[in-house]
């Protein structure tokens, strides 16, 4: 069934499922997991930033450097044909992955960011004008702020933003009361990556559909954690990227409604997305390949495609129930810490944990967890906006994914309990 | 596994010495690390070559403040030569570029163990770079490294 909150859950099965969930099996898939770090056991939880990468990830890898590597769409080779379908083949994954209609719906970019940045360009110059209006949330990471703020500066168009509540979630009645008749397109993170919050993406489609606005949805934080099926939620721009879904750096994808990409123009020009070239005009090639000008990232398009098959292994419905009772236990030993404040505690999260710790410094406490093998993320969360919402320069922040376990956050707080000790001042 | 927080260093960024206004202050500069939003605002009062008075405000992390305060001291009734010749030494320290002898860094050689953290290598040049703007009459500054 479908929840409220977009996400596609089989709650019947996930019961029965979450039982059989082998997080120490999932473990052993990620040579990374078993090396130590100044000396201790590699504590990761830092997925938020970049999730670690499956054997089966890395040896697709090598397996297409050491035997299909060739350049795509163009040779006349064997080899170019072999490699030309491992790379649309990881493209049908993808579709299916994200239950779209066709493969041509999917552009490989470089990540979330390359993707967020096509949209405004092409979809924002197109249709973007003076006076125009786009709105965002104030929980929107820099990469879904500063492409519309150049958009807009360029235009004369205004940001709308969002605000959000105490609890990390946003405000709805705000939002509703944003979408005007100049609004052009509404930008909204699917999770946030600072605070762990799950939007009500399917709401904030609907409200936005109901006034004939487009919307994106910034997938980076979600598609390792649940299901996302962008046909049901009805959005019209989705994107990810692939190093956050266990898959390599440097590959993301791009969903955009058939209709809408159509109408587009390409983003940038070269090789490949092209269908003829004189030096009075050029008419350019059909989706996908309008917006995948120059040799793409091959190997990264393949090996994403090696970590949707993983993770469908695995089931992400499967690995949100771990993740979200993980989250559960956590919470509870965090909050049990003496001066430890939890920034972000909407009813719907991933395991994001964000806190500050009294008097204490946030690069100070990455760095003493660091000391014991704990990796964090420390700072501002590329979410300035959005920590001065709530009054702090900066937080410390686990995240979790699918093969964390109870003694990675039993790690956690152990380190924690010492930061306070070298760092506090003594009374 | 804590050397990098000694407790000489925690004792001063729980307690930063001259951590003030400089009333009669003729060199000033300020400088933020835009990463964290930690920033210093540098106090010197210069006479004849000499620094008679050095001081600082601003917030930031344990190893900031302890390095700007450890520095208040190092350099205070110095040369400005004396001074610059400090900073470079002390870059040299936490960068781990050059081995430094450590008698003429004195207690600032307990911040040899911030190579080993480059992220943090910032946190312990922030006020250096900015006592090297206020002497060199640059008023703000953005550290290189």
């Amino acid at each position: 069934m479908e929840t409220d909150w977009g996400i596609a859950t089989k709650e019947n099965n996930m019961v029965h499922s979450a039982a059989a969930y082998d997080v120490e099996r999932n473990r052993a898939d990620f040579p990374v997991l078993s090396r130590k770090v100044r000396g201790k056991p590699l504590v990761y939880l830092d997925n938020a930033a970049t999730t670690q990468k499956p054997k089966a990830v890395i040896d697709r890898l090598t397996e297409y450097y050491t035997s299909e590597n060739a350049n795509i769409h163009r040779g006349v080779h064997y080899l170019s044909e072999v490699a030309t379908a491992a790379y649309e083949e990881a493209r049908a994954k993808v579709q299916r992955f994200l239950h779209a209609v066709k493969p041509q719906e999917i552009v490989f970019v470089r990540g979330t960011t390359e993707a967020i940045n096509l949209v405004a360009n092409s979809y924002g110059r197109l249709n973007v004008e003076e006076g125009d209006e786009v709105i965002l949330s104030v929980m929107e990471h820099h990469s879904n702020i500063v492409p519309w703020q150049i958009l807009c500066q360029e235009k004369g168009a205004q940001l709308r933003v969002v605000p959000v509540a105490d609890d990390g979630e946003l405000i709805l009645e705000a939002y509703e009361k944003l979408l005007g008749p100049r609004t052009k397109l509404v930008a909204i993170t699917h999770v946030s990556n600072a605070l762990g919050t799950i939007n009500p993406v399917r709401e904030i489609i609907g409200l936005a559909h109901g006034k004939g606005i487009p919307v994106l949805l910034d997938g980076a934080q979600a598609v390792a954690h649940m299901p996302v099926d962008v046909l049901a939620l009805d959005c019209d721009f989705y994107s990810f990227s692939g190093h956050k879904l266990f898959g390599p750096t440097g590959i993301g994808v791009l969903y955009g409604k058939a209709a809408l990409l159509d109408a587009m123009l390409p983003y940038q020009g070269g090789g490949d997305m092209i269908r003829s070239v004189s030096f009075e005009k050029a008419a350019y090639n059909d989706l996908p390949f309008k917006f995948e000008a120059g040799t793409p990232n091959i190997a990264g398009a393949i090996g994403l495609g090696a970590a949707i098959d993983y993770v469908q292994r695995i089931g992400l419905d499967r690995a949100a129930a771990h993740e979200h009772e993980l989250l559960h236990y956590a919470t509870t030993k965090l909050c049990a810490v003496q001066g430890l404040q939890l920034v972000g505690s909407a009813r719907q999260k991933t395991g994001i944990l964000s806190f500050v710790l009294d008097g204490l410094h946030p690069h100070d406490v990455g760095t003493v967890l660091d000391m014991d093998g704990v990796a964090i993320r420390a700072g501002h969360h590329c979410t300035m906006p959005l920590m001065e919402r709530f009054g702090v320069p900066a937080t410390a922040r686990a995240s979790l994914a699918l093969y964390n376990n109870r003694e990675d956050v039993d790690a956690l707080v152990r380190a924690i309990h010492k930061a306070i000790e070298v760092l506090r001042r003594p009374t | 596994m804590t050397d990098l927080y000694q407790k000489l260093l925690m004792e001063h960024s729980h307690h930063p010495r001259n951590f003030r206004k400089a009333d009669h202050a003729n060199r000033t500069a300020e400088a933020s690390n835009p990463l964290c939003g930690d920033r210093v605002a540098l106090y010197v009062e210069l006479e004849g070559g000499i620094i008679e008075d050095i001081s600082f405000q601003g917030e930031g992390c344990a190893i900031l403040r302890a390095a700007t305060s450890m520095m208040t001291e190092a350099v205070k009734g110095k040369s400005t030569a004396d001074a610059q010749r400090l900073v470079g030494l002390f870059h040299c320290l936490v960068t781990g570029q050059d081995e430094v002898e450590s008698e003429e860094l004195g207690a600032l050689a307990a911040f040899g163990s911030v190579r080993y953290y480059p992220a943090r290598i910032k946190c312990a040049t922030l006020g250096w770079h900015t006592l090297r703007a206020a002497l060199e009459g640059k008023g703000a500054t953005v550290p290189a490294d």
